[in-house]
């Protein structure tokens, strides 16, 4: 019979008498990875800030190796032993890796003030080198890669001896290796006999890693148990509550005649080199390709943020000028950025400014410029209901308050409005649930049969295969190869996009500018 | 590639390299620059706003800003000169009752700031009004006079040959460098002004922190006022009017940033300090008009901040990732 670390019993939690959290109760066994999965607004947050002491249930209990456990305050969760690494890092780019580990208790020189920096550098070295990270700990935090910064934030909760550790989908900023080598660490932690809670949205990342799982739905536990019972479609039923057959819509190609996007041999410095690419209308071409492949970097050319050397975008048979967004956004793109809470929204502003607030020209009068605010909110509140956004309140509420997959959709609608050409949409999928998830397919397969051309960045592979007409690979900032929505082969897809499958003639290429 | 390498030194190093050539100009101008007398005398001048600008550095270390500090200057003067003038105090416990004043008017600022939650740059335009409104109330606007055993002071030599004005503002700096660099107080200073969101979940009690830099700034606007009234002897209405310019001013050409988390005591604010007093004697040294002088000073200084703003976005480009093979 495995040790019980920790047990939730019965928690309930209300927020404005609506059932945030309804009778919850599930276990963690010591030695054990816990799989915590759910929609956006299941619950998961509530739950994990219930353990880390930031929010108390209304009823329930908690108890820590069988005894009662009540935290008050986030350092008591510090204090039993309970520590997180959450998406967002807490570190601080100014300070040193050591310092970073040691902020919230450095080792002082017997009873002065002054900071034992031997002592900070060789425990910080230690821990280090059990996660495997060859780094010095002098290094400032902000000469690190994100995947580096997410290990450092894993020694931090590591320095403090922590028995339970919570990951809370940390892996959406690193790459495969790194993702590869976090799973490795946080198996040798288990092995080790901590317990480790991990929440992620990536389901079959969870069927990898996790022993036991248990899903959250509305608040209330649908099912537990090991993860050999839960094959990824039964996680995926009882995480939604119907039967998702499909999880991509079905796909009917509505490709004009009329090209809407051409680029001519785009190339910059260190970045990309002589792109080409075309988008027709209503046609969705994929961009896959591994992080820093150059995807992300094109879409900013292409929209005007970023210049280019050479080459030339031509939209509608017009040349666009360069490195000048506000003409773009005329011309008809829109772009539907990676990060969207720094770069899509305003999270402090409620969901109306956020859709009006590239389309507010359109609606200003012709010599005073005054907004027409009534005509603007009609208008997004078509959008919204079209995009079927869950919200109480489009003129007040913030955008904050709602579920990824609902910002998203802020997002796409902020563009829909402007009834773009050419729809950029960078990792429109990334750290939203499976629900929200097929809900933007469906916009996407809409919007394209309506006539609108989409450029598709995604780093997952099926998704792209379900939704694109073709599929563009890309490695180290050049196009690679096009695939037609005929040829689509995950396995080819995949090895080019590695370079593991690349044409003599092509590896010539490669060979003659690196001579240059 | 190797140009790259040269401009990236340049521009991570623009401080001491904008130092060195300021220096350049100034002593190919007039070569009566270079001599140890001026740089003495530099020096010397240096010494009140630098005692001041580590003050200031504190604040800006955690993103804040502190106006009240020439009034600061003003006020703890007054008190004193009035301490040993009119109540007739012997100097030593005079001026500790003025550093008190300069801790007290820090003490408002970190409560108005930290407790009413009011806005750094307000709370201290609004310090600064009242403290010098102090001031003038208490001397009916009339200058104070300071008597020899003050004055004298500024002759004193520490170990037989520092300036005793020096000696406390390398002082200061040593303390300020100590205090910034190996402790855990300064460390956490930093990491307060570079998140303070994360700063509060690391469990740094932020707001004690911010609060102590005000008082710091306070405290050390009344020392460095103290330093002027020994060189000076004489303190009226317009006593340390403007010098808060000065402070902020040394403090972000030594490379410390407005947003907090960035920025040093040595070499930072102590080069910054130097500088300006060097463009100053400069100006004087090369016969510049004396009402044209404020102007190429203010150039100077916005040609440096605006040279640091620029710095940092190019420093990014240089280091950016390079995707496509060489």
């Amino acid at each position: 019979m495995a040790e019980v670390v920790f047990a939730y019993k019965n928690i309930t939690k209300r927020f404005f008498g609506v059932h945030a959290l309804n009778n919850v109760s599930f276990e963690l066994e010591r030695g054990k990875i816990l799989g915590l999965v759910g929609e956006n607004g299941a619950g998961k947050s509530t739950l994990m800030n219930i353990l880390g002491g930031v929010l108390q249930p209304d009823e329930g209990e908690m108890f820590l190796s069988g005894e009662p456990y009540v935290p008050e305050s986030p350092l008591d969760a510090t204090c039993a032993g309970i520590e997180f690494i959450h998406q967002e890092l807490n570190l601080f780019t100014n300070l040193s890796v050591a310092e970073n580990i040691s902020i919230s208790s450095f080792p002082c020189i017997r009873r002065t003030p002054f900071i034992h920096r031997r002592a900070m550098q060789d425990s910080s070295r230690k821990l280090l080198q059990s996660l495997n990270l060859d780094i010095s700990p002098n290094i400032l935090v902000e000469n690190l890669s994100p995947g580096e910064r997410q290990l450092v934030e894993i020694a931090k909760a590591l320095s403090t001896n922590a028995d339970i550790l919570l990951f809370d989908e940390p892996t959406t900023s690193l790459t495969a290796n790194e993702t590869e080598n976090l799973f490795a660490i946080m198996r040798r932690l288990r092995d080790e006999g901590k317990s480790i809670i991990y929440i992620s949205h990536i389901l079959s990342d969870v069927q990898e890693l996790v022993d036991d799982i248990v899903v959250l739905r509305d608040g209330q536990v649908m099912g537990g148990g090991p993860i050999a019972d839960f094959p990824i479609h039964r996680m995926i039923n009882l995480m939604v509550g119907r039967e998702i057959d499909n999880v991509f819509p079905d796909r009917i190609p509505s490709i004009k005649d009329r090209v809407i996007l051409s680029c001519e041999h785009v190339s910059e410095t260190g970045m990309v080199r002589d792109i080409n690419l075309s988008v027709r209308e209503g046609e969705i071409v994929g961009m896959f390709g591994l992080m820093g492949s150059g995807r992300t970097e094109f879409a900013r050319m292409l929209f005007g943020i970023d210049p280019y050397k050479e080459g030339s975008i031509v939209v509608d048979g017009e040349p666009l000028p360069k490195h000048n967004p506000q003409e773009s956004i005329k011309r008809g793109l829109a772009f539907i950025t990676e990060n969207r809470r720094e770069e899509g929204l305003l999270m402090d502003y409620p969901i109306l400014e956020n859709i009006g607030l590239v389309s507010l020209p359109d609606y200003s009068a012709a010599v005073t410029r005054l907004v027409d605010s009534k005509r603007l909110f009609k208008r997004a509140d078509e959008v919204a209901s079209s995009l079927r956004l869950k919200c109480n309140d489009l003129k007040n509420q913030k955008v904050k308050s709602l579920s990824g997959g609902n910002q998203q959709k802020v997002v796409i609608g902020k563009w829909l409005l402007k009834d773009p050409s050419l729809l950029i949409m960078d990792e429109p999928t990334r750290g939203i649930d499976v629900g929200a998830k097929y809900e933007v397919y469906l916009i996407m397969e809409r919007l394209a049969s309506e006539g609108t051309g989409i450029l598709f960045i995604s780093s997952e592979i099926e998704e792209l295969m379900a939704m694109c007409d073709r599929i563009v690979v890309w490695s180290q900032g050049e196009v690679m190869r096009e695939f037609r929505r005929e040829d689509f082969s995950q396995e080819r897809i995949m090895r080019i996009a590695f370079r593991q499958d690349i044409d003599y003639d092509m590896e010539e290429k490669v060979v003659v500018n690196g001579n240059e | 590639m190797e140009t790259n390498r040269l401009v990236k030194f340049v521009l991570k190093n623009s401080t001491a390299v904008l130092f060195v050539l300021i220096f350049i100009m100034f002593g190919l101008i007039a070569p009566r620059f270079f001599t140890a007398k001026n740089f003495q005398n530099i020096m010397s001048n240096a010494s009140y706003i630098g005692i001041i600008a580590v003050g200031m550095t504190f604040v800006l270390l955690t993103g804040g800003i502190d106006l009240s500090v020439g009034s600061t200057m003003y006020l703890s003067a007054v008190v004193c000169g009035k301490l040993i003038n009119e109540a007739g105090l012997p100097v030593f416990p005079a001026v500790m009752v003025s550093l008190l004043v300069g801790l007290m008017v820090g003490a408002v600022n970190a409560f108005a700031i930290t407790r009413l939650r009011l806005v750094p740059f307000i709370t201290t335009l609004i310090t600064q009004t009242i403290a010098r409104g102090f001031g003038l109330f208490i001397t009916r606007s009339v200058a104070v006079n300071y008597p020899d055993s003050v004055t004298l002071m500024s002759t004193s030599k520490v170990l037989g040959f520092i300036p005793l004005q020096i000696f406390i503002f390398l002082m200061v700096v040593l303390l300020a460098s100590i205090v910034l660099n190996r402790t855990r107080y300064g460390r956490q200073l930093y990491a307060v002004g570079n998140d303070l969101e994360s700063a509060k979940k690391a469990g740094i009690k932020s707001d004690r922190l911010i609060a102590s830099t005000y008082m710091i700034s306070g405290l050390l606007a009344a020392l460095g006022g103290f330093v002027t009234i020994t060189q000076i002897g004489r303190v009226n209405a317009g006593f340390g009017s403007g010098d808060e310019f000065d402070a902020i001013a040394a403090a972000v050409l030594g490379g410390a940033s407005l947003f907090g988390g960035i920025g040093t005591v040595f070499p930072g604010t102590v080069l910054g300090t130097v500088m300006i007093e060097m463009i100053q004697a400069g100006l004087v040294f090369a016969n510049i008009d004396i009402y044209i002088q404020p102007i190429i000073m203010a150039a100077i200084i916005f040609s440096a901040v605006f040279i640091d703003s620029v710095r940092t976005t190019q420093i990014k480009k240089l280091e950016r990732r390079n995707i496509l093979k060489v």
